[in-house]
């Protein structure tokens, strides 16, 4: 007799996603503001939402964002990515792709020069999550 | 190889912010995923893409399987003097994905 044990995808709990940010972050709490997050209010296919983050900053020699995360709260894996701005960035902001397992809040947080954190939060209804669609992957 | 494509202007205003696009054909497996056996696929995903510009950096973004497949970048470069603008891939068994593009500023 054949037994396959499946391990299902487990979303994180709001322990969790607090503990990936304070492994990226440290133990500062960041402060709502001087963040935008981009995101479509409903996602049909969580295997591709797309996102902007982009952060109010000068990027002037002493005053500048320094790097930027993503976070998704209910995905089995909270971080979803790092940016680091280096000398050459012009406007600190980024767009990417993203897979989201369900409807949840997803989370940008920003280290500023000064190591201030700012962050902002989005709620995003996902039709089908990212981890259902085993069979559609895009 | 894996297959890449940027998006860079070709001229620039010196003090220009640009946008430069930049993509990767890649699956960034996630580990969740089965195969035709029902056996688990492990986690293949980049986990580092970076772009430099005038031998200084733009961006360097550290990846996790929580991104699409095909992982697609966009993002802003201060136009200072004509150069290359180079884009790196790192996957996690080693490989590495180089391309290039030529900026004009006037």
């Amino acid at each position: 007799m054949l037994l396959s044990v499946v391990t299902l995808p487990v979303s994180a709990t709001d322990e969790e996603t607090a503990a990936a940010i304070k492994q990226e972050y440290g133990e500062r709490v960041p402060t709502p503001g001087r963040v935008t997050l981009t995101l479509p209010p409903i996602a049909e296919s969580g295997n591709s939402v797309p996102l902007t983050l982009a952060i109010e900053s000068p990027m002037s020699e002493d005053d500048r964002v320094l790097r930027a995360s993503i976070f998704a709260n209910r995905n089995p894996r909270p971080l979803i990515a790092t940016a680091i701005f280096g000398p050459k960035c012009g406007r600190p902001a980024f767009s990417t792709n993203i897979r989201l397992n369900g409807t949840q809040d997803v989370i940008g947080i920003a280290q500023m020069s000064d190591l201030s954190l700012w962050s902002a939060q989005v709620r995003v209804l996902v039709t089908v999550g990212a981890c259902d669609a085993l069979q559609l992957r895009y | 190889m894996p297959n890449s494509r940027i998006k860079v202007p070709k001229n620039a205003k010196a003090g220009d912010n640009i946008e430069i696009r930049a993509m990767i054909m890649h699956p960034m497996e996630n580990g969740y995923n089965f195969d035709t056996q029902g056996t688990t696929i492990p986690v293949h995903i980049i986990t580092d893409f970076v772009c430099t510009y005038d031998g200084a950096e733009v961006v360097r973004i550290q990846l996790q399987p929580g991104l699409s497949a095909n992982p697609y970048f966009s993002f802003f470069l201060t136009a200072t003097q004509s150069g290359p603008v180079d884009f790196t891939w790192t996957d996690q068994d080693g490989t590495i994905t180089k391309n290039s593009a030529t900026l004009l500023v006037t």
